[in-house]
């Protein structure tokens, strides 16, 4: 275990698949809303979802939240979620980008994608969490952050609806941080930048 | 880590002497997915440096047409987010009629398959046979497989939910023949479009039209350079005429807001001036 002692985080990067939605229900109500990075959620869904994500998010939370369009700017304090069908990457640490490509593990939006993106551009300052779900997604992104020196937290297995994805993900990297849903959201307020917050 | 080779000056250097050297200009894509093909394509072609792609590439120009291909993303679905094709169906086909002959120009139509799912709509508005769909892409190994207008048949059920949702009232399958692993489309189909490459990076506008589409290519373009197309695309729109853009993109990086109206719910817009 690693302590993040008085890191700064350039962004929070959550993915999940089945099962991983009533976790974030649970957990963003009981977000600061000064954390000073922004959040991006990469969530399995199908292609032909309907935007009905974003209202069901903003009910559970206090923060902006947006689905993701093209080029759409980064900002601390606000929760963007990738669109159905698309991949998601980031341009720059302020700047998002979509991307059509293939699907990686039967999946685009893929969590693999948009946690390696993360990676190259935060580096360090990158943080990562990865939910409960039925798929190998996401494991390698964790590697990938691990590798750019960025903290890595797997949702707890035992308490995972399905244990695959959290499962997987710990065959590949060693997390900083095994976790409860209940604790997450005690931990995320942790890496909130101090400077921010003043 | 296979993408540790890659470093961001390099692959710069590496676009701008494509340009200088073949003519194409790939500098004003989005940094971050060209990143990711290139990659891609070491790993798929076994290039464990930046120097072997590099040498490759610049010493080969056999290679360079496979690079192209590799490095633009060609996925493409027919009568993706039906939604959209409803809109088409209900909204603007029924303008475009007005007109006694119509010219659409599908930009950046990969393997072909929303120039059927275009064609099949127009034919069902009994607009197909005074019409002209212009399909155009940079990659011409892309333009001959939608010339061809074969696609696997495992979409098959998938392109047929979405053309029913798109209000389509027919069977699909009335389009194509089933032939063991793919569906070969009507050669009606194609009698009305004219298959050409086309860059939008540096090739200039070459014709007018009531409709332009051009769906999930300006994502990999960097603001700037959406601009520039916008620009464009607006020289080569008719007043009055349509503007369709992919679920996720908008006009908002040019100078057309004031100029063009947005359509309801869907990325279409309407040039009014």
């Amino acid at each position: 275990m690693r302590k993040n002692g008085n890191r700064d985080t350039g962004v929070l990067l959550i993915g999940g698949s089945a099962g991983s939605l009533k976790v974030l229900f649970d957990l963003l109500p009981d977000l600061d809303e000064n954390l000073g990075f922004p959040i991006i959620i990469v969530v399995h869904r199908k292609a032909a979802a309907d935007s009905q994500l974003e209202s069901v998010f903003e009910k559970h939370t206090k923060l902006k939240v947006f689905e993701i369009e093209d080029k759409m700017s980064l900002e601390p304090n606000t929760i963007y979620l990738a669109p159905a069908d698309y991949h998601v990457l980031l341009e720059t640490p302020t700047e998002l980008a979509l991307d059509y490509s293939e699907k990686l593990h039967y999946s685009r939006p893929s969590i693999d994608v948009t946690f390696q993106s993360g990676a190259e551009i935060f580096g360090e300052k990158a943080v990562a969490i990865l939910l409960s779900g039925a798929n190998h997604d996401g494991a390698l992104g964790l590697k990938y952050v691990q590798t750019a020196g960025g903290l890595v937290i797997i949702q707890d297995p035992e308490t995972a609806e399905v244990d695959l994805m959290p499962r997987e993900a710990m065959t590949q990297v060693n997390p900083d941080y095994i976790i409860k849903p209940a604790d997450m959201a005690k931990l995320i307020n942790t890496l909130a930048n101090k400077t921010n917050n003043q | 880590m296979e993408h540790a080779i890659l470093r961001d000056d390099e692959l710069d250097l590496l676009f701008e002497e494509i340009a200088e050297k073949y003519g194409y200009d790939f500098t004003l894509y989005s940094k971050a997915s060209l990143k990711r093909r290139v990659s891609r394509i070491c790993m798929m072609d076994k290039l464990y440096s930046f120097a072997e792609l590099r040498y490759r590439v610049m010493h080969h120009p056999d290679y360079l047409q496979r690079f192209v291909e590799e490095i633009t993303v060609n996925v493409t679905e027919m009568y993706r987010d039906p939604h959209f094709y409803k809109t088409l169906r209900e909204d603007v086909l029924p303008q475009l009629a007005t007109y006694p002959f119509i010219r659409i120009w599908i930009a950046g139509c990969a393997t072909g398959e929303e120039v059927y799912s275009v064609a099949i709509m127009l034919q069902e508005a009994n607009l197909y046979d005074r019409s002209l769909i212009y399909a155009t892409d940079l990659n011409p190994t892309v333009l001959e497989k939608a010339r061809n207008g074969v696609f696997s048949i495992r979409h098959m059920k998938q392109y047929s939910e979405n053309y029913i949702i798109s209000g389509g009232k027919k069977e699909l399958s009335s389009y194509y023949m089933a032939n063991y692993d793919v569906a070969k489309f009507h050669d009606k189909l194609k009698e009305r479009v004219v298959f050409s490459t086309h860059n939008l990076v540096s090739d200039a506008s070459f014709n007018e039209f009531q409709l332009i589409m051009c769906r999930n290519v300006l994502i990999y373009f960097e603001k700037e350079l959406q601009h520039k197309v916008f620009n464009l695309f607006d020289n080569s729109l008719e007043k009055l005429g349509y503007l369709a853009l992919g679920s996720k993109e908008s006009i908002r990086f040019s100078n057309l807001e004031n100029t063009y109206k947005k359509l309801g719910s869907d990325k279409v817009w309407r040039k009014l001036q």
